[in-house]
């Protein structure tokens, strides 16, 4: 009777898993980002699956929002279709504490990755997932734009001096914007950059007592400021404007400067890619003299789901990914300047690395930022550009929305604000944090 | 309404359709002249789309970085089985509700008896299963207290005027599906409210989502109601003397159905399947949430390009052109036989 | 007409389609019933407990409810409006003869076989990016400084562009069949009357329209209240989302799957308030 219903139901359920069964070797599905160094790896793998016989690699590559969302609704419902999965430093701490991850052991010299990224990658001191390639942000920025206004960018800028530049080197008649600035909607889009502005402005989402800070003069401040920049040197059509966006902007020659992730260097000084590839200098985010600068922490990291049957395989495999010898093989084929950023001190000690032209600055923008104290005044959560709480995607994304809406002029920077501040008390309330 | 039409009337007539024609088609066009183009070219292109070089690198770079071939497969399964799964159900119905219609409802309980009867049996159900703790331990429990509340409402249905049942069945496609995202999320996945280990059999190793199992039949039922009623209104235009007339020489049923109405019904049953094809094909609501790369079909696969990093435009039109062109060709050999169906038999 | 036989046959043949089609409406339904009265968020899946009605609340009193409720409405209706205003015109177009009528035909229902993220995406960047979109080309060579930003400052507006431009053929082709179908005697003995154009298409056309008209408002609303991907691709959600938008997005961004739901039944609520009223007026020209 039970193996009758059991092929009937299997018949009419034939799981990917079925196929898997009968093959000797372990399949290991991964989730991950679509983005260049990610794409990048799938083209090594037979490096991985030359050493590892028995282990055969399935990529599932997502769109970012894409991915999180789909991710998040396996690994809450104990689904399974992923082995590995691509996560970031916001998920990490959440289900590293919720026991949905398995603390990651057999890595290649653990205690070689910067201590910002595995301090927010880990949970009580276990890391649980590894750092494939980690990002701060800054500002890229065109020497030849500069030159021609006649200035020079200081290595430790403030606010007014990048409002300043952006405005001299605007020059619409001839396509050219002073600043290009992330406003697509989304809590890693739009708020990954107006959240790391807000806290250089002495900002923060929540006071001690979780609530919401919207109608306080810093955000205020903030909001009209990037507006403000926005409207007199930013690109038309800016709050459809997320990464890849500006990126094609900055890389067709449309922008004199990009504040966004260090990632992003690498792809403005590729000349196959990038017409602006010999003019591009670094340079550190902005501050107000508060003591904040305005830059995030993110890292793109590899994790495997509790209950999964294949950890040992994934383990291996991950490993293999965030290894010193992964970077090496890298740099050897494509080039020091691809290798995955911002993850192992040892990279930035290596005199090789030193004479890629974003790596100094990338390791100085990283080490500003910090995910503990990211806020002038204190705050309860943790996480420089997002707090880390379930309910902050949902809350992230919608505010992003009003900014979003209020950099296209459908909204003022008071009604942004006034919507932010009631969505966010009405979503905490919800939640069970504010009494 | 120009009955007698001078030359001068018609060489007018001929600019104003072709320019109307032409700009409606344009941005398809456009599409497919940005895919030959070089990435950088294609930002430029308003410009000079005459002067710069052609090339067909792009639709390497797309099977290369996106795997065209997979989803066209996974897009041609989940289409055409849907299509299959679907006559299956459709054919049967169309042909029983136009060749043996109810003109009227075929008891005479009222509309409140039916009521009480839905309603009580589906609330007894609710209620032993609350007291089961709502997720019942045991699988058939389950189902057959899901029948309970399935069988009243599609035996009320059933005995409804043919007219009725069939704007019943209509109005189940107008279910908005954010109402079900989660719940048939949730019926699909693995440990979810089927597929899990419920003691006396395990079933956690089995999953619906992002597998054609699952697709195929989602797919099929979106549009069933659409294509139930499209091969009524077909089957409804038959020449019934002719079924009558080989009644009458004694033909049996099956006689009926193999030599005669088969024959007649094939153009209907083709073009309906066209319908149901061109649906699926285009399918996206499903496709974006349950799918991400084993069954997931064409839709998703561009949904992918909405922000890859840097320059994507000439990428993102030779992807479009090579998911569009082969429903396109499809579309435009069948659009006579497609459009009488389409009028859902509005126009005689 | 039918035997015995046949006429007890087929009444069996039409019980699988109804119990498939009752199971697929009802049973996702009474689930999604269920986690409406739950507090039960993805990311703290341990923490589910009843919450009453206060999913509910939480829906109805978010400002993004009262906004995409009414984009949705003005999404459909405008749609359809556009569509059969149109569709009428090029019907009567397409109605005379021309050169190459066969060629045009194929051109202008072209649109209605393209997959929804395929033109949401051509559009977004081909054809309405700000700056590098063709009619920003177009604006610029008129000597315009600053090109419309059609998605930034007018979602909604682009939205229905791409919806209408993707449904006009199916209004057309339809309209056009059931105007086809005006036999020739009726034609001819206006034209003996003399009737003026005008007034031939005023009392003779349009009413023959009207059934016509009807099954494309009837099928226009079924496909066009649950628009997704125009939305989803193009991310406008925050701007210009439809009910179907929200319940997404509360789902995916926010993870609340109680409140996800209640935005579902709501959705159901309100399309079973439209499909009583239009389901009518249909049955009412079906028999006709």
């Amino acid at each position: 009777m039970k193996s009758v219903v059991k092929g009937v139901l299997g018949a009419f359920a034939l799981a990917s898993l079925a196929t898997t069964a009968l093959a000797a070797e372990t399949t290991l599905t991964i989730a991950t980002v679509n983005n260049g160094d990610m794409i990048r790896m799938q083209k090594y793998t037979d490096d991985f699956t030359k050493a590892n016989p028995g282990i055969k690699l399935n990529w599932v590559t997502l769109e970012e929002n894409d991915l999180r969302q789909k991710v998040t609704k396996d690994i809450s419902t104990k689904g399974g279709q992923y082995d590995v999965l691509t996560i970031g430093m916001y998920e990490t701490p959440i289900w590293g504490k919720k026991g949905w991850l398995v603390p990651l052991k057999g890595l290649d010299d653990p205690k070689d990755i910067l201590p910002a990224v595995a301090g927010g990658l880990s949970v009580d001191g276990k890391l649980f997932a590894a750092p494939f390639y980690g990002e701060s942000s800054f500002v890229m920025y065109r020497k030849d734009l500069m030159a021609k206004a006649g200035l020079k960018m200081s290595d430790a800028p403030t606010w007014d001096e990048i409002i300043a530049a952006a405005g001299k080197m605007t020059d619409r008649a001839n396509g050219v914007n002073g600043i290009c600035l992330r406003g697509k909607a989304g809590w890693g889009e739009n708020m990954a950059f107006i959240g790391s502005m807000a806290n250089s402005f002495g900002a923060r989402w929540f006071d001690e007592k979780w609530h919401p800070q919207f109608d306080t003069q810093e955000w205020k401040d903030t909001l009209n400021t990037y507006l403000k920049v926005m409207k007199d040197s930013g690109p038309a059509g800016a709050s459809g404007n997320g990464f890849s966006e500006n990126l094609a902007l900055f890389q067709t020659g449309k922008c004199g400067m990009w504040a966004d992730a260090t990632a992003a260097a690498s792809f403005t000084i590729d000349p196959k890619a990038s017409k602006v590839a010999d003019q591009v200098g670094f340079t550190i985010a902005p501050d107000k003299g508060l003591g904040k600068r305005a830059n995030w922490l993110w890292a793109w990291a590899l994790a495997v789901p509790a209950g999964s049957k294949k950890v040992d395989a994934a383990e291996k495999f991950i490993s293999w990914a965030t290894s010193k010898h992964y970077g090496e093989m890298i740099a050897a084929k494509e080039g020091w300047a691809n290798v995955p950023p911002g993850t192992r001190t040892s990279l930035y000690a290596n005199p090789e690395y030193a004479k890629v032209p974003f790596a100094a600055m990338t390791l100085a923008s990283m080490q500003a930022a910090d995910p503990l104290h990211p806020t002038v005044k204190p705050v309860p959560y943790v996480g420089v550009q997002f707090a880390s709480i379930p309910e902050f995607a949902g809350i992230g994304t919608k505010v992003g929305e009003m900014f979003s809406a209020a950099l296209a002029g459908q909204m003022t920077a008071d009604e942004a604000l006034k919507a932010a501040q009631d969505y966010t008390t009405a979503e905490m309330t919800k939640a069970g944090y504010i009494k | 309404m120009a009955l007698k039409q001078t030359t001068g009337q018609k060489i007018t007539i001929t600019i104003v359709a072709w320019v109307i024609g032409l700009l409606l088609f344009f941005p398809i066009l456009w599409t497919a002249i940005a895919a030959f183009k070089t990435e950088s070219d294609a930002y430029t292109l308003p410009q000079n789309f005459l002067t710069t070089p052609w090339t067909l690198e792009n639709f390497g770079i797309v099977q290369e970085r996106s795997d065209y071939v997979l989803y066209i497969r996974n897009t041609v399964i989940i289409a055409g089985l849907s299509t299959l799964l679907g006559l299956v159900f459709a054919v049967p119905a169309a042909w029983s509700m136009a060749f043996a219609p109810q003109s009227k409802p075929t008891n005479n309980w009222s509309g409140y008896t039916w009521l009480a009867i839905i309603f009580g049996s589906g609330g007894l159900a609710a209620l032993i299963l609350y007291f089961m703790g709502w997720h019942p331990t045991n699988f058939l429990v389950g189902i057959i207290l899901l029948l309970m509340f399935v069988v009243p409402v599609s035996a009320w249905v059933w005995t409804r005027a043919t007219k009725d049942t069939l704007l019943w069945m209509l109005s189940t496609k107008m279910m908005p599906p954010a109402g079900a995202l989660i719940s048939i999320y949730l019926l699909f996945n693995r440990n979810g409210l089927v597929y899990k280990d419920w003691g006396w059999i395990d079933l956690s190793d089995y999953n619906l989502v992002d597998s054609f199992w699952g697709m195929v039949p989602l797919v099929m039922l979106l549009n069933l109601p659409i294509i139930i009623w499209m091969l009524y209104t077909y089957f409804k235009e038959l020449p019934v003397e002719i079924l009558e007339a080989a009644r009458m020489d004694g033909a049996s049923l099956w006689n009926e159905l193999t030599q005669v109405l088969t024959p007649m019904a094939m153009p209907g049953i083709a073009s309906t399947c066209l319908l149901n094809l061109i649906l699926a094909w285009n399918e996206a609501f499903w496709s974006l949430n349950l799918t991400n790369k084993f069954a997931a079909p064409l839709s998703f696969f561009i949904s992918e390009y909405s922000s890859p990093e840097g320059q994507f435009w000439a990428k993102l039109s030779a992807a479009s052109i090579m998911a569009i062109v082969p429903i396109l060709i499809v579309g435009w050999f069948s659009q006579k036989q497609l459009v009488r169906g389409l009028t859902f038999g509005a126009v005689k | 007409m039918a035997t015995n036989q046949s006429r007890a046959i087929g009444k069996w043949a039409l019980a699988p389609s109804l119990i498939v089609l009752s199971a697929w409406a009802f049973v996702p339904l009474a689930l999604t019933i269920y986690f409406a009265f739950l507090r039960y968020n993805l990311q703290d899946p341990d923490n589910t407990s009843w919450f009453g009605l206060s999913n509910f609340y939480y829906f109805l009193s978010d400002p993004y409810f009262t906004k995409d409720f009414i984009n949705t409405i003005l999404l459909v209706g405008s749609t359809i409006i556009f569509t059969i205003a149109g569709g009428v015109g090029l019907a009567v177009l397409l109605d005379q003869p021309f050169w190459g009528r066969g060629i045009v035909r194929l051109l202008m229902i072209s649109p209605f076989f393209i997959m929804p993220t395929v033109s949401s995406l051509v559009w977004k960047n081909l054809i309405m990016h700000p700056v590098f979109g063709l009619f920003a080309g177009i604006q610029r060579f008129f000597g315009s400084t600053e090109p419309i930003d059609w998605f930034g400052h007018y979602p909604l507006i682009s939205v229905i562009i791409i919806v209408t431009w993707q449904w006009l053929p199916y209004a057309t082709l339809i309209l056009l069949t059931a105007m086809q179908s005006l036999d020739g005697e009726q034609k001819d003995a206006a034209a003996m009357d003399g009737a003026p154009p005008l007034s031939y298409f005023r009392y003779i056309v349009l009413p023959h329209l009207s059934r016509p008209i009807t099954v494309v408002i009837l099928i226009e609303t079924i496909f066009l209240l649950n628009i997704f991907a125009e939305i989803k691709v193009t991310s406008v959600g925050g701007f210009a989302g439809n009910l179907t938008y929200l319940v997404f997005s509360q789902l995916n961004d926010a993870n609340d799957v109680g409140a996800a739901a209640a935005g579902g039944i709501i959705a159901v609520i309100l399309a079973n308030i439209v499909s009583y009223f239009l389901v009518r007026i249909v049955g009412k020209n079906l028999e006709g």
